[in-house]
């Protein structure tokens, strides 16, 4: 691990819920090295999907920076925020997201569409991302012909085939069974240790976590070191 | 383009209700055209008029006749060039639903004032020689099957003869076609003078009079000399312009774009409901989609541009598909009924129209179910996925 990739700073996150305001983190610091894969741990409601969406821009902080790569993504807008999404980060979720009207590989293509890639150029990235997950033989099946562990592969697929430094994933074994957790939770370690991808993810399992480079605990709105895994 | 395929997969999301509405657009459309064409042939007297005609009714009803003697003194009119005339007779020929426009005239004159309407020279002396003698259009000829040299008969609806008959027979002796792209030949002509002194009663009266005024003539000047003229008599006159008179002739059945308007109005309203409802049950089955589009760096305009084409691309292929089968039907009508309704016509206007009105309603029924996708908060639509 080298640079910092992603930098949070004095974070906090502060929910209206009717007349009460909830804060879900508070004045949070964390530095994640360009390369890392970070396991963040904790209960319900403890504000690791919050610091997800921090990180993956889909959120904006009450108070505090957030900075990925030479993006301060607290000071930019909602357009500049969807562009830097399209390029710097790949999100992975527990329910994986795809569009069912679509077939595989043009799933893999939607964030590809907001480049200036030509058909052709799309249809081979996205058949290499599908390689790369192990799935190039199903690219033409629509997910409800696919299989939980073959539909989050595709969601994999999609997260990396722009090219992203950064993958987010939000509980991404929390609908597999074991034996099938374990081959998504391998091919994340690949990404990140034969791609350099980094990633964040958030997990309730404490055996996912152990693929990852290191784990944090949230709770409260706060992070704490568990210890160091892999 | 390229967003073209997600959007046309969206469309075809739930086949049985996007066809549904297709359907649903593609009868009011199939409507709007055959409405169009129907308003476009009482609308059709107005685009072949000439500007240098006049036409003499009967001022408090085109019903009413005109006295003959007036014939003279119109013509002595300052800056009338020449003139003639013509009656209803409104008779059928074979069967009472072969009705088409049948006109007591004099063949001269009424030849020389349309000069449009094109008659071989031989012809038109035959028919002057023949007393029972009659032209015909050639749309009335095609559509009934009728030559020249052949005698037909009428059936009086109104007119019926002295000794009390109500069939007059006719020799056509010629078949004359309209050199206008829009005038129509779907009628026919004979003598004023047989037709004169073979009715029962209405003797000396004419339907109405056609003039032309002089090279640099003010229309409207001659037009109001000439009621002047036959004020305070017994048949005040109604002098106007041939378009004027066909306006006003197409509003004896009644304000047709009127009634064309208010028609297609309650049918495009409930044609945006009933989209509208589509557009917004789509977005609403599909809000987690929609977020993941977000996610992906899918910009609120990228998202609210494409529930939009969805909208429009649907009415697009209802209304296209309404439009085209429309035309086809008012081919088959224009060809059924083009003796007793000429002009029957999808005109370029009504199809640009169409396109203009399907346009709109695709960007109206989509336009709230796209800004509610626009505004999507992410996080929240995620949380609820």
């Amino acid at each position: 691990m080298s640079d910092v990739l992603a930098e949070l700073r004095g974070v906090s996150r502060t929910y209206q819920k009717g007349k009460e305001k909830v804060e879900v983190l508070h004045e949070l610091d964390l530095d994640i090295p360009d390369g890392d894969f970070l396991a963040i741990m904790g209960p319900s409601g403890s504000g690791k999907t919050t610091l997800l969406n921090l990180l993956g821009g889909l959120d904006k902080p009450t108070s505090g920076s957030v900075k990925v790569g030479d993006a301060v993504l607290s000071s930019l807008s909602n357009s500049q925020l969807s562009n830097w999404r399209s390029t710097h980060v790949g999100f992975i979720f527990q329910f994986y997201n795809l569009l069912p009207v679509l077939s595989a590989q043009k799933n893999v293509e939607l964030p590809l569409l907001l480049t200036n890639f030509s058909a052709k150029e799309r249809a081979k990235r996205a058949s290499i991302a599908l390689e790369i997950v192990g799935l190039a033989e199903r690219a033409n099946h629509r997910p409800r012909e696919l299989s939980g562990g073959q539909e989050q592969r595709v969601a994999i697929a999609r997260a990396i085939v722009s090219d992203p430094s950064l993958l987010l994933c939000d509980e991404p074994t929390g609908d597999l069974d074991r034996e099938t957790a374990d081959e998504i939770l391998n091919l994340l370690q690949t990404l990140n240790r034969e791609h350099g991808k980094t990633i964040v993810m958030v997990t309730h399992d404490a055996q996912a976590a152990g693929y990852a480079k290191r784990t944090l605990m949230c709770d409260k709105g706060k992070l704490e070191a568990r210890e160091e895994t892999a | 383009m390229k967003y073209f395929g997600l959007i046309w997969r969206n469309v075809w999301r739930k086949k049985i209700r996007t066809s549904l509405t297709i359907l649903s657009i593609f009868v009011a459309f199939l409507l709007f055209a055959l409405l169009a064409a129907i308003s476009y042939a009482f609308k059709g007297g107005e685009d072949v008029a000439d500007a240098e005609r006049l036409i003499v009714i009967d001022k408090v009803s085109l019903i009413n006749t005109l006295p003959m003697s007036y014939l003279n003194r119109i013509a002595s009119t300052d800056s009338v060039q020449s003139v003639t005339h013509a009656s209803w007779f409104g008779g059928y020929y074979q069967e009472p639903r072969n009705q088409f426009g049948q006109f007591p005239t004099d063949p001269y004159s009424y030849f020389s004032m349309y000069p449009e309407l094109q008659l071989p020279q031989e012809q038109l002396d035959a028919w002057v020689k023949n007393r029972t003698g009659a032209v015909i259009g050639r749309e009335i000829a095609e559509t009934y099957g009728i030559e020249v040299g052949d005698r037909i008969p009428l059936q009086a609806t109104i007119w019926t003869k002295a000794d009390g008959g109500r069939t007059w027979e006719f020799d056509i002796e010629g078949i004359f076609s309209s050199s206008e792209p829009r005038g129509s030949s779907a009628f026919m002509l004979f003598h004023y003078d047989y037709f004169d002194e073979a009715r029962a009663f209405g003797q000396g009266s004419v339907g109405w009079y056609i003039l032309r005024v002089k090279p640099g003539a003010d229309p409207v000047q001659v037009a109001n000399a000439i009621d002047a003229q036959f004020a305070n008599s017994p048949s005040e006159t109604k002098t106007s312009t041939e378009a004027a008179f066909a306006q006003s002739f197409a509003k004896q059945f009644g304000n047709i774009a009127l009634i064309v308007t208010l028609i297609l109005g309650a049918v495009f309203f409930t044609l945006l409901l009933v989209s509208g409802n589509t557009m917004s049950q789509s977005v609403r089955e599909r809000i987690s989609e929609l977020a993941v589009l977000k996610t992906l760096g899918f910009s609120n305009g990228s998202v609210l541009g494409i529930v939009l084409s969805e909208s429009v691309l649907i009415m697009l292929m209802g209304g296209l598909l309404g439009l085209g089968f429309g035309w086809l039907v008012v081919q088959g009508v224009s060809q059924a009924m083009g003796a007793f309704l000429p002009g029957v016509f999808l005109s370029p206007g009504a199809a640009v129209t169409a396109l203009a009105i399907m346009l709109a309603a695709g960007i109206v029924a989509g336009i709230f179910p796209a800004l509610k996708a626009m505004r999507l908060s992410i996080v929240d639509a995620l949380a609820k996925a």
